[in-house]
């Protein structure tokens, strides 16, 4: 029984883990645009510019 | 999240031979490789920016990106947003971005410019937000590359903004995130609980206490859309679905945290959260669907939006929106170019009113007549005078109308809401007669009573009657959608598949809605001529000549004679006086004339939709008779209600008079279903039963309606109907199945039968069962 102890923290953190990154996504608006996302990890060309920041 | 398919593309194996190698369009006998120059130029741009590889993903529907013969395009310099280190920023809604192959051309192509920063497109909300260094005058540039590309794009408006950002929808999503975590983990615990049959009443209280500890924040926090909505209704003094979810969950928790505490056999966390979770699923399922909608409306209606030149007192014109005009100011009204102000003319004018009166044919103003906004230029550019700025106009005036005609509307009642009406209160009933019981009449301890009377809640708890109808929705609102038709309402399914009698306008809706060429025998080579000079022109009528002969090459050195025609070397095309004819009677007809050859005459009408009376025959099978109101002389009303097969015809009816129509059907007990296109169809759209308009139809009408009609042509329209009564049976079927569960399931509640783990998998069989069924909604049948 002595495992218990260890494994549910463990399994509930993690489990965390989880929700606070599902949390920062629909935050950071990566849920907004789900078909876009779903084609866009076909495309294979970057964009051939440098980035001017 | 699967429930929702995408848009099935259409076009990929229309690449075939006989296909157009851009647009994906079938090919006319006689085309090789495009079906029009757009095209060709669309593919030369594609494979000159090495972008090529589109083709062979594309995805789009045939024809979808065929670049337009005379893109009407809208000045964007006031739309773009000056940032502070000197970029300047567009947002804009495009049309025709359909794909993710589409979303990669645009990106690209735009990214190939040496100025522009960045360029992201959404695929979900149509919306291509682009950042460049230099001037405001690039916004132009851009929308035309866009253009030539085949895309049409306008400023994402207010309307667009409202309809992609929801609030309440990722409220929804989150909540439904949390409670899935919390159910999942619940259920890891409870199982444990479940099986551990040799567990020690510590381990058990422990494990208890576990459960406690994810369980109760979870159903506090992700229960909040049901308990904010439950106490609206409280207060309003309904009972609603939501009320009897709210009382259910919460009292699952309180009382599985009393076990807890006194160590009881069992707690019901797992039943709650998952409870939640199920029903959070189903709702953001629902509003999924119903912002996919909002979005295409708003992007058709951003796509009407656009600018109007106003004369600065040195002769000068400036672009701005029409919102920003005033009374008293001087605009100038392009040919074609559609009103979007009252005013008063300086000058003659011809104007097509079609949208405001029903007229199908133009009529002519007089200096200082009034002109009334929602009209389209037939004639010259000319000047008018702002006689009441947009939000004091009369389009705004329709639109407070059509509010006022809505909420009245609103106090229909869906099916969901009857059956909670009585649903609520009886549960609630049963709940309190179980307490009643256990404690007095079996002298059960008080606890026992109370979980007892839980359970009861619990095993009632709407899951499968609170999925049932949403889960339908969604299946038939997506069915819908992929065949091009737009449900704006939530309960406009519902109203649809009840209409019993059908009213439609005439000019736009059983018609065209603008001019087509008349088939008079005319030289192909001599139409092809004319037509190449038309292009140069906005003209109504040159748009219908280009349209008619859509290989004809765009020609230079095309001038334009205001008000009366173009000339291009001895070659002239316009008004039959221009020609050297007489002039003609209705202002609907065009001639040419090369040199000294005799003149050519082409004529135009408003032509009645191909579909149009098979959509009125296939209603007719349903169970709808079919009337025509118009604002339209008896003659023309009476031919177009002859060729459609349409039996009871009203002409010359004003805006107000097919209100009053719309009203008088519904006194009588019918349910009609209205389907208009115009300004002064609007507000008997916002009266009816359940209303549709045809693509093209102006804003006011499709913000009117609870169905907007994507693709050409009224076919839809009874298909529309069949699955709309499909749905409405299978709502009524999930609806039943949901209550024979209840009338089974209850019984064991009160006996005290119900441990966790069966209501589990009661809660979660049923479920599967009303959802799989609601699958079946898709089907046209």
């Amino acid at each position: 029984m002595d495992s218990l102890l260890l494994l549910i923290p463990v399994s509930l953190f993690l489990g965390f883990l989880g929700l606070v990154g599902f949390l920062w996504a629909l935050r950071s608006r990566q849920y907004e645009d789900l078909d876009g996302a779903a084609a866009r990890i076909l495309f294979d060309d970057q964009p051939d510019k440098e980035t001017p920041r | 999240m699967s429930l929702i398919v995408p848009a099935r593309p259409i076009a990929s194996e229309a690449l075939s031979a006989a296909a157009c190698a851009h647009c994906g369009a079938p090919l006319a006998p006689g085309q090789a490789r495009f079906c029009c120059t757009g095209c060709e130029g669309a593919h030369a741009l594609i494979a000159g920016l090495g972008l090529a590889a589109f083709y062979a993903r594309r995805e789009s529907e045939a024809g979808a990106l065929r670049p337009e013969v005379t893109a009407t395009s809208i000045d964007l310099v006031p739309f773009a947003a000056a940032g502070r280190d000197g970029t300047r920023r567009l947002e804009l809604v495009v049309a025709g971005l359909t794909c993710g192959a589409c979303v990669w051309l645009v990106e690209q192509a735009l990214a190939r410019e040496p100025d522009i920063l960045s360029a992201r497109a959404s695929l979900s909300a149509r919306r291509l937000t682009v950042t460049w260094r230099g001037e405001a005058g690039r916004a132009n540039d851009i929308a035309a590359l866009l253009a030539r590309l085949g895309f049409r794009a306008a400023p994402f408006s207010p309307a667009c903004l409202r309809a992609t950002e929801d609030a309440e929808g990722r409220e929804l999503t989150r909540a439904l995130g949390i409670a899935a975590f919390g159910a999942m983990n619940v259920m890891l615990v409870s199982v444990a609980v479940w099986v551990g049959t040799d567990m020690g009443p510590a381990l058990r209280h422990g494990l208890h206490w576990l459960a406690a500890l994810i369980g109760m924040p979870i159903v506090l926090v992700a229960g909040m859309p049901f308990y904010r909505s439950a106490w609206v209704a409280l207060r309003a003094g309904r009972p609603s679905m939501d009320m009897a979810v709210s009382l259910g969950v919460l009292a699952t928790a309180l009382m599985s945290l009393s076990e807890t505490v006194f160590n009881g056999p069992y707690t019901y966390f797992d039943g709650a959260t998952a409870l939640l979770a199920l029903l959070l699923a189903g709702r953001a399922l629902d509003r999924g669907a119903r912002r996919r909608a909002r979005q295409s409306v708003a992007e058709l209606l951003a796509l009407q939006e656009g600018t109007i030149q106003r004369l600065l007192p040195d002769g000068r014109t400036e672009a701005v929106p029409a919102e920003h005009a005033a009374a008293g100011d001087r605009v100038l009204v392009a040919a074609g170019e559609r009103l979007r102000l009252d005013g008063v003319a300086e000058g003659d004018t011809l104007l097509d009113a079609a949208a405001t009166t029903g007229e199908s044919l133009p009529r002519r103003f007089g200096a200082g007549e009034a002109l009334p906004a929602g009209a389209v230029n037939m004639g010259a550019a000319f000047t008018m005078v702002v006689s009441a700025a947009a939000k004091d106009g009369s389009l705004a005036a329709m639109a407070r109308l059509l509010e006022r005609a809505e909420q009245a509307r609103g106090r229909f009642v869906s099916i969901a809401d009857r059956a909670s009406r009585w649903y609520v209160p009886v549960v609630h009933v049963v709940a309190a007669a179980t307490f009643a019981l256990w404690w007095g009449a079996l002298g059960a301890p008080w606890q026992v009573g109370l979980v007892n009377a839980v359970c009861v809640l619990l095993i009632t708890c709407p899951c499968a009657l609170a999925l049932a109808v949403p889960a339908v929705q969604v299946v038939a609102v997506g069915a819908l959608f992929r065949r091009g038709v737009l449900v704006t309402s939530a309960t406009a399914l519902e109203r649809l598949a009840s209409a019993d009698h059908a009213v439609f306008d005439k000019t736009g809706t059983l018609t065209e809605g603008r001019p087509v060429l008349i088939p008079e025998g005319q030289d192909p080579a001599v139409l092809a001529q004319a037509a190449s000079l038309a292009r140069a022109s906005r003209h109504p009528l040159a748009q219908a000549l280009a349209r008619a002969a859509p290989d004809a090459p765009a020609l230079d050195g095309v001038h334009e004679v205001p008000g009366q025609g173009l000339v291009r070397g001895v070659a002239r095309l316009g008004s039959p006086a221009f020609c050297g004819l007489p002039a003609s009677v209705d202002g609907m007809t065009l001639a040419y004339r090369d040199g000294d050859a005799a003149p050519v005459v082409f004529r135009f009408a408003d032509r009645l939709r191909a579909d149009a009376p098979a959509a009125v025959a296939a209603l007719a099978g349903l169970g709808l008779d079919a009337e025509l109101l118009s604002g339209d002389g008896a003659g023309a009303v009476d031919a177009v209600a002859r060729d459609a097969g349409i039996a009871g015809w009203r002409a010359g009816v004003d805006p107000a008079a097919k209100q009053a129509r719309i009203l008088a059907l519904k006194a009588e007990g019918r349910r009609p279903l209205m389907v208009g296109d115009g300004i002064n169809d609007a507000a008997a759209l916002a009266a009816a039963h359940v209303s549709a308009s045809p693509a093209g139809a102006t804003d006011l009408a499709q913000t009117a309606s609870d169905l907007v009609l994507q693709r050409e042509g009224l076919a839809m329209l009874p298909g529309a109907i069949r699955i709309a009564r499909r749905a409405q049976a299978i709502a009524r079927q999930n609806i039943g199945f949901s209550l024979v569960y209840n009338v089974l399931a209850v019984p064991m509640a009160v006996a005290g039968f119900v441990t966790p783990l069966v209501a589990a998998l009661v809660m979660a069989s049923s479920s599967i069962i009303v959802v799989v069924n609601a699958l079946r909604a898709g089907k046209e049948g």
